[in-house]
């Protein structure tokens, strides 16, 4: 018997990546996105063995000379800034503080949005009302003014900036779940489930959550995209992390170096990666809305 | 009969469809004379192909849909080269109409009903406004419909009302032929028997033949003055109802016989038949029942058979048509259908 | 002894009128009395078929029994104790014995489940054994239902058909081994030659083991050929009750006369007479008193406004019918 389960249990998961394979391969762009999401990925995990030099190292050319402000070449790939540091490193560095941003904002964020989601959705009246109102409140809130304001407070931790990313971004997904828990408990197959004798937690967690999770795979994958962002923006304002740097990060030293103008190659790397994961994650967001958005239903 | 005027002849009609998985032959070998005012009824269940039937008449079909035919003759015009505009303009609604399935989809919620019926006959015909009116008055009088129903809502319409207005609207350009899809599937007993009695009745005043499509035996046994039974995208069998009812040939017709509890006799076993409809995928070299069939012989997986005249005007598509008699007999014992 | 007892059981909805009408207009929230004081009840190993037309309370009288509704009044006991009042624990007990098979086995089945956990819910919900022995029950359940279980168990609700949809729904509904399944239109949405089979199925199961049911259905055909006891509802109120084939071979009430005359028959040969009603079906929003069915009755008068006749429904042999004047119809 256990082992009808276990047999059951493999085939199922197998099944689970089947469909996301299926899903993710649906089109050019989300496959294209895909990669470009696996290779930066890599890059993260394996960034201190790729990065040449370290990223506030001021390095000499091979001609013994102090190398700042140098366009791309062989020995610096991507350039190096005015003082010397190699662009090339920094890119990559920068690549894992970004992405571990961005991956764990985004997850922390739709965890909330999704749990809060599901239960206002679910239980509606009262519960609904409170949690709403506090996703109305969060609404009203401007981000740039609220992440100064909890950095002021708090200091440039990298603790500090996930969480008021997370504050802003998980509203917006704990709206759009929140309404198809309300349109998935009308359904006769949750009545059937209560029919059956399943508690209130059972509907939202073994029920309706399977049906609601092409949608929030979708929003998962715009949360990290906006958190990308977000963290982005904040850097470039000065209000990143001040131990590691970001993509962010190194335009706000750009920027303040004042050589905008000159370096070309010192805006362009960050911002081609910046606005390629992004787009990537979108494009993979995409192919999952074609699935979370309920067509007709097979018969 | 015999000499009846044809309005609408059939022959060899398909549908085939372009799908991933092969080309589906929703319909093949149709052949059909439809005399003028004969209600036709079409009796077949889901995955029939009688829906595809309809849009293929109708010129509704999916982009992925072929019609092919030797002969589609309407009131002496060849449906089939006809071009689209002449067949927008001249036959869709004005010659040939048609009654949904589900009244209430077919309406849109935020137009008057009035209105709805009026465009559907301006976007057809050339006439006035006023005409519309009038003519809509009198239809809805027709269907026993108030005329100052015409100015509501469709949701403040009933199902059957709802109903009614959609033969109504099928009715307004006076077409030679109205196909009913369905027309009283998911209505009230009550209300359905009204429809049908109404439909009856004005069947008598109107010029029209109609094509009654449906799975329920019961009201094409009422309403119908010849009957096909589609199974697979064909016609299995086809006869005067009344000689259908007293003599069926084709397993798949003593089958759904079965299948229908009369109210008059209680307790007799119901029977079911087993298995479920072919998918239709690529051409089918054999019968497209045999696989469900009780009586399955050897001619039956290797050819599909012609439809062949065991009786004046009744027609059995079965390579073993002769043994009707005793198929008949055995179909009425369960043990027969049990695989 | 009566197992499911239905006492003046009543469901009344709220309408609020629109914002102008309840603000400005100052109307009145009218109210659809769904079900009216319905007292019915169902005995052991029997099969109580509830005939009605669309708003008749059929459906309601459904979930007010499988718990999902609750009543506005009356009361539901069951083995003698009133279930408006249990506790989660005794909720569970009466869930595990009364249970429900749903219309629409397109709409009824999780889509994200596999059979085999679709079947296996109802007792992981209510801890009924372990899991290897609900796994157990469940296959084997599969295979009671002609589903095998190498076939099914792994499979998604839309890989099947409407027929083998419902089987699983009905094993749903039996692997817990309840007293009492309620069945609310079964097969209507079925094609016809498989209804067969599932009713079969249906009768089988409950041969073999023993549970009363409750079987709701438009169509009287299917009800005459399958219940024992037949109730005819109209508007929320109960018309007629008796034995089934008895009621539907000599119906006394108008409105089961009516009904039944109107049932088409596979037949061509039968012509039928017009049913003897008039006017049409309407709601039951804001109805007067007395008899909900005298505005379409022939034969009302003013005192079926007012009267209501309330039917002993304990009664199992008993035709009887909600009709005060009937000796006077008989005799006009």
């Amino acid at each position: 018997m256990s082992d009808t389960f276990i047999v059951i249990g493999a085939k199922a998961i197998k099944r689970g990546f089947v469909e996301h394979y299926e899903i993710i391969n649906s089109n050019v762009l989300s496959r294209f996105g895909f990669w470009v999401i696996v290779f930066f990925t890599l890059v993260a995990i394996f960034a201190p063995l790729i990065a040449p030099y370290d990223p506030w190292e001021m390095t000499y050319d091979s001609d013994g000379n102090f190398a700042a402000l140098r366009p791309p070449s062989w020995e610096f790939p991507l350039g190096t800034t005015h003082l010397g540091y190699d662009l090339f490193s920094q890119l990559i560095l920068a690549t894992r503080t970004t992405l571990l941003i961005g991956i764990v904002s985004g997850f922390i964020s739709i965890f909330i949005g999704a749990n809060v989601g599901l239960i206002a959705g679910y239980y509606g009246g009262k519960i609904d009302e409170v949690l709403m109102r506090i996703t109305d409140v969060l609404y009203g809130m401007p981000f740039l003014p609220f992440i100064i304001v909890l950095i002021a407070l708090f200091g440039r931790e990298l603790e500090f900036i996930i969480l008021a990313i997370v504050l802003i971004i998980w509203r917006t997904s704990a709206r759009v779940i929140r309404a198809q828990a309300m349109s998935i408990k009308q359904r006769q197959f949750i009545q059937m489930a209560k029919a059956r004798g399943a508690s209130d937690l059972r509907i939202i967690y073994r029920h309706i959550l399977p049906n609601v999770l092409p949608l929030l795979l979708l929003y998962a994958s715009f949360n990290i995209a906006w958190s990308i962002i977000t963290e982005a923006s904040a850097s470039f304002l000065g209000f990143g992390d001040g131990e590691t740097i970001s993509w962010g990060g190194m335009l706000y030293e750009l920027w303040l170096s004042g050589k905008t103008r000159v370096a070309w190659w010192w805006f362009a790397s960050p911002s081609i990666c910046i606005i390629l994961l992004v787009t990537s994650l979108v494009f993979v967001s995409r192919a999952y809305e074609e699935v979370a958005n309920p067509r007709l239903r097979r018969r | 009969m015999e000499n009846a005027e044809i309005l609408l002849s059939l022959r060899n009609l398909g549908v085939v469809y372009d799908t991933a998985q092969g080309p589906v032959h929703a319909v093949s070998n149709i052949d059909l004379d439809l005399r003028k005012n004969e209600v036709f009824g079409i009796a077949g269940e889901s995955g029939c192909g009688k829906s595809t039937l309809i849009k293929s008449l109708l010129r509704l079909l999916a982009d992925n849909g072929r019609t092919t035919a030797d002969k589609c003759i309407y009131k002496g015009r060849d449906l089939l080269q006809m071009d689209h505009e002449t067949f927008r303009k001249e036959v869709l609604w004005q010659e040939m109409s048609l009654v949904p399935q589900s009244a209430m989809a077919s309406f849109n919620p935020v137009y008057r009903v009035g209105d709805q019926i009026v465009e559907s006959m301006q976007a057809h015909k050339s006439i006035s406004r006023a005409e519309a009116i009038d003519r809509a008055e009198s239809l809805f009088d027709v269907v026993g419909l108030e005329p100052g129903l015409l100015r509501s809502y469709p949701h403040e319409f009933s199902g059957g009302m709802r109903q009614r207005a959609m033969i109504a609207m099928a009715l307004s350009l006076d077409p030679g032929l109205i196909i009913m899809d369905e027309p009283t599937t998911g209505l009230d007993v009550l209300v359905q028997e009204r429809i049908l009695r109404r439909i009856r009745e004005i069947r008598s005043e109107l010029e029209s033949s109609i094509i009654l499509i449906t799975h329920d035996i019961a009201v094409i046994a009422e309403m119908s003055d010849r009957i096909a039974i589609m199974y697979g995208g064909e016609f299995m069998e086809q006869a005067p109802t009344l000689d259908l009812f007293e003599k069926s040939y084709h397993p798949y017709t003593l089958g759904l016989k079965n299948a229908f509890p009369s109210i008059e006799s209680l307790g007799t076993e119901l029977i079911s038949i087993p298995g479920s409809p072919p998918t239709l995928i690529g051409e089918l070299q054999a019968c497209p029942f045999s696989a469900r069939c009780p009586f399955n012989g050897e001619l039956c997986a290797t050819e599909n058979p012609a439809l062949i005249e065991v009786s004046p005007d009744h027609l059995v598509r079965c390579a073993y048509h002769e043994k009707a008699p005793e198929f008949e007999k055995r179909a009425k014992e369960k043990s027969t259908w049990l695989c | 002894m009566a197992l499911l007892e239905l006492d003046r059981l009543t469901r009344h909805f709220e309408l609020s009128p629109s914002f102008i009408g309840r603000h400005i207009l100052r109307k009145p929230n009218s109210h659809i009395k769904a079900v009216e004081q319905l007292s019915v009840s169902l005995n052991e190993g029997e099969i109580l078929g509830i005939a009605g037309e669309s708003g008749c309370g059929k459906s309601t009288t459904c979930t007010m029994l499988s718990g999902l509704l609750a009543p506005s009044g009356g009361d539901i006991r069951f083995k003698g104790q009133s279930i408006l009042d249990l506790n989660a624990q005794e909720m569970k007990e009466y869930r595990r014995s009364v249970q429900m098979i749903f219309q629409d086995p397109y709409e009824s089945l999780n889509p994200r489940f596999r059979i085999l956990d679709i079947v296996a819910e109802g007792p992981r919900a209510l801890a009924l054994w372990d899991e290897e022995e609900i796994i157990q029950r469940s296959l084997s359940m599969l295979s009671s239902v002609g589903l095998p279980p190498q076939k099914y168990a792994e499979r998604f609700p839309h890989e099947l058909s409407g027929g083998e949809r419902q089987r699983v729904g009905i094993a749903s509904a039996l692997v817990m081994e309840p007293e009492v399944i309620i069945a609310d239109e079964p097969l209507s949405m079925l094609d016809v030659s498989i209804r067969a089979g599932i009713l079969d199925l249906m009768r089988n199961m409950q041969e073999n083991r023993g549970f009363a049911s409750i079987y709701v259905s438009h169509d009287l055909s299917i009800l005459g050929n399958v219940a024992d006891r037949l109730l005819v509802m109209y508007l929320g109120q109960a018309m007629e009750i008796g034995p089934a084939q008895e009621v539907i071979r000599n119906p006394k009430h108008p409105y089961t006369k009516a009904l039944i005359s109107a049932v088409a028959m596979p037949d061509p040969t039968k012509r039928r007479d017009p049913p003897n009603i008039r006017g049409e079906l309407s709601q039951p929003i804001d109805p007067p008193p007395g008899c909900r069915f005298a505005p379409r009755c022939p034969y009302a008068d003013e005192s079926c406004n007012d009267v209501f006749v309330e039917m002993n429904m304990d009664d199992v042999t008993s035709h009887q019918v909600a009709c005060h004047r009937l000796k006077d119809i008989f005799n006009d």
